[in-house]
């Protein structure tokens, strides 16, 4: 199935794609909270916009994956329960993510926004880690990708880190 | 349904992270979020329906004729190296030579007989993107991967610091077609994505690059100086929030320097201070913080360069290249990321484009808005951007062909602002912007998806005029070449032209002013547009046509000085329009003519 590669990736790649899955799929998880139980305007948006971005990113990583003939995670994150896996950087933990669901209105606004900033810092973190690894991200596409979520969660953290401000 | 369930599911059972499932023959799949028709279309375009193929693609095309399509060659095109490490990229051209970039290096084809191209050099050195420029013997290249190699070597740098690694702008002498060589490689700490070429009227021993990183910036441990602090607050010395600007001296070129990084998004004492980040209000496009541009293109005529640059579109004075100095800013609701500009020949007109989704995304469907993904036409008025209207490829895409709005550049029709542009997978389209408030579509040249089962990515990174003919860089497919057919939209004269026009260097980052001679088939093509307009009669027209055929000096010295006083009277009663500026145009070279 596998073709010589002129770059080869590594095992640091493909643990990077199959993790950032589960990664990706707890924010979604965490974007569909917020219908239910706030109906400020700029969290909607928000967390419309985060579905969408880390939507069409689990499809490029299943690609990524698929392409080289990588096991592809399920995009939940509940193929975590075997629990023999330690859980990516920023991930909510159980407790935080019962709270955060049993949470409403400026309560759920500033605990969501807290979580994805901490859910998001850990993405970068994995860049980080995936960019300093031997031989992590020379392939064109998985630096490319690995690029745009440094860039783009930066960037989101920043925003909601202005949003936090306005809460205060 | 099927949705919430999930969420459940995954709330009660809770997480750590991926055990992997072997889910290759059942891949997941993601609910889709819900879609709507937006706007309209002819429902009898060809492009509609087109059969997919790599390269057996249906194909449709209107006002152009494919002339001939290079595939890629040997080495890019190869199993093992897949996906976007062999893409095509940007074009640039040197009298009868076309330089097609590649993430993986770049190839240069003899096009001087535009029926049967030559590979003529293949230069293997990858480092993505491979965007190119060439000036004179030099030729320049964008590198921002992590892979990229001083060297040139395929096997990438696994060491996370590495002084192998090239991140910059390459510059090769290319005086021996056959056998281009590396003379320098400027370093930046962001690598280079793309880079302007801008040459100095005033300064003809030197030329400068302007360098646009968008990529992550290297450890300091790499490259002293280097900063990632994401807030200028942070680290005053950040590597964001700024262009460099590399000095080549021509006959040196291999101590060209980094002697500028000027900081273009400076407002009110803050470096980022030029956009936030974020929406314009509801249902508007988010953008990012401004701490980059994605290009900038160059005019230096009017001493301007016009930048799009994350967030922001941006014009700035360039007098003196090495100081570039931002003197105008916009932002617009529906863009997304400012991807590049280009400029009309009188400098009163910039086309900006919105890369929404980067390019690897279809955005053409449907169901996406036809003012994101689009150009904005904005009138340059005392300095001033002002926006005047939109355009965007006037036919639907399929979800598996990516597609928005990409590098272009002007064909040189006499009197009349057109543009060919490259939208991906959607194919060129050629449109007429000279009313920015209503551009239209004049020709096109489309294929069917690469697939129509998944996104594969390809189309036209940037279709390009170059001294007679299209030309269109193909992501995936190759290279093509087009030539311009008379249609309802285009006569033969205004074709002919735009054919006098030549240029040794063309590098669409770089606008050269475009001037035509004063000769025949110059006054026809502007008679066409005047007749056209239904500005002038029939009889009138035959009557300088035959003045033109024999070159009556006294019958042209008559006719110019009756468009002179057309247009005067619009302008006495106010009324001036488009066909008085032709008017004006035709008297000119009909009264040169003359002399």
């Amino acid at each position: 199935m596998m073709t010589a590669r002129e770059i080869p990736y590594t095992d640091a790649d493909v643990h990077f794609m199959q993790g950032m899955i589960g990664h990706h799929a707890q924010a979604l998880d965490m974007t569909a909270l917020i219908a239910d139980r706030t109906n400020r305007q700029d969290l909607a948006l928000l967390g419309q916009r985060i579905e969408i971005s880390q939507r069409a990113e689990i499809e490029l990583m299943q690609k990524w994956l698929r392409d080289r003939g990588e096991d592809i995670p399920e995009a939940t994150a509940l193929h975590m329960m075997s629990g023999h896996v330690a859980a990516m950087p920023g991930m909510l933990s159980p407790e935080q993510m019962t709270q955060l669901t049993a949470s409403g209105g400026d309560e759920f606004y500033r605990l969501w926004l807290e979580f994805m900033i901490q859910h998001h810092q850990g993405a970068i973190t994995m860049v980080g880690e995936l960019l300093s690894s031997e031989g992590g991200a020379q392939e064109t596409d998985i630096f490319k990708f690995a690029d745009a979520v440094e860039e783009d969660q930066s960037m989101e953290i920043q925003r909601m880190q202005q949003m936090l401000a306005r809460l205060r | 349904m099927r949705t919430r369930l999930l969420h459940l599911l995954s709330l009660t059972l809770m997480l750590a992270v991926a055990a992997p499932v072997m889910a290759q023959d059942n891949p997941p799949t993601l609910p889709e979020p819900p879609k709507e028709k937006l706007w309209d279309w002819d429902e009898n375009d060809p492009r509609i329906g087109l059969r997919a193929g790599l390269h057996d693609a249906g194909e449709a095309s209107k006002g152009v004729t494919l002339l001939a399509s290079m595939p890629k060659p040997e080495g890019f095109r190869d199993a093992q190296r897949t996906g976007g490490s062999v893409s095509n990229t940007d074009l640039a051209f040197q009298g009868g030579m076309a330089f097609v970039g590649n993430y993986r290096g770049f190839n240069i084809y003899d096009v001087s007989d535009p029926k049967s191209p030559k590979l003529k050099t293949s230069v293997v050195c990858p480092g993505g993107q491979g965007d190119i420029s060439v000036y004179g013997d030099l030729l320049f290249m964008s590198v921002q991967e992590t892979r990229g190699r001083l060297d040139c070597g395929t096997q990438g740098v696994e060491a996370p610091v590495s002084d192998e690694r090239f991140r910059g702008v390459r510059i090769f002498n290319i005086s021996d077609i056959g056998s281009p060589a590396q003379v320098a490689a400027v370093q930046t700490c962001r690598g280079s994505h793309t880079h302007t070429v801008v040459s100095d009227p005033n300064d003809a021993e030197n030329v400068y690059v302007y360098v646009q990183g968008t990529s992550r910036v290297r450890p300091a441990e790499e490259l002293a100086g280097c900063s990632a602090a994401q807030d200028p607050d942070e680290d005053p010395n950040t590597s964001y929030f700024r262009i460099e600007v590399i000095k080549v001296p021509l006959a040196a070129p291999e101590m060209s320097e980094i002697v500028n990084m000027p900081r273009i998004f400076e407002q009110d004492g803050d470096l980022g201070g030029l956009w936030k980040g974020g929406d314009h209000g509801p249902g508007t496009q988010s953008s990012r913080r401004t701490n980059q541009c994605h290009d900038i293109t160059a005019f230096p005529a009017v001493g301007l360069a016009a930048g799009a640059c994350s967030g922001n579109g941006i014009l700035l004075d360039i007098t003196d290249p090495a100081n570039p100095v931002r003197i105008e800013e916009v932002v617009d609701p529906n863009f997304a990321y400012w991807h590049s500009a280009t400029f009309n020949n009188d400098g009163t007109t910039v086309i900006f484009t919105d890369e929404w989704g980067g390019g690897g995304q279809p955005r053409c469907t449907s169901e996406d808005p036809p003012t994101w993904g689009a150009n904005a036409i904005f009138d340059l008025v005392d300095g001033k951007l002002k926006l005047r209207g939109y355009y965007k490829l006037p036919v639907p895409q399929t979800d598996t062909e990516n597609c928005v709005a990409h590098n272009g550049s002007i064909i040189p029709i006499p009197g009349r602002d057109i543009k060919a542009q490259a939208w991906y997978q959607g194919g060129m389209s050629i449109f007429d912007f000279t009313d920015p408030e209503n551009a239209f579509e004049i020709g096109f040249f489309d294929r069917g998806p690469i697939s129509d089962t998944v996104l594969v990515s390809g189309g036209y990174w940037s279709t390009y005029w170059h001294n007679g003919q299209l030309f269109g860089a193909e992501i995936a497919r190759g290279f093509d070449i087009f030539e311009l057919e008379p249609s309802e939209h285009l006569s033969a004269n205004e074709i002919a032209a735009a054919k006098l026009v030549s240029m040794r260097d063309f590098n669409a980052q770089e606008q050269p002013l475009l001037e035509w001679p004063a000769v025949p088939v110059v006054a026809r093509a502007y008679m066409d547009q005047l007749v056209r307009a239904d500005a002038v009669s029939g009889d009138w027209v035959s009557r300088v046509n035959a003045a033109l055929d024999t070159n009556q000096a006294e019958e042209l010295a008559a006719a110019a000085y009756t468009l002179e006083m057309a247009a005067l009277s619009s302008l006495a009663s106010g009324k001036s329009r488009n066909a008085d500026r032709i008017r004006v145009r035709l008297a000119k070279v009909l009264r040169e003519m003359s002399e």
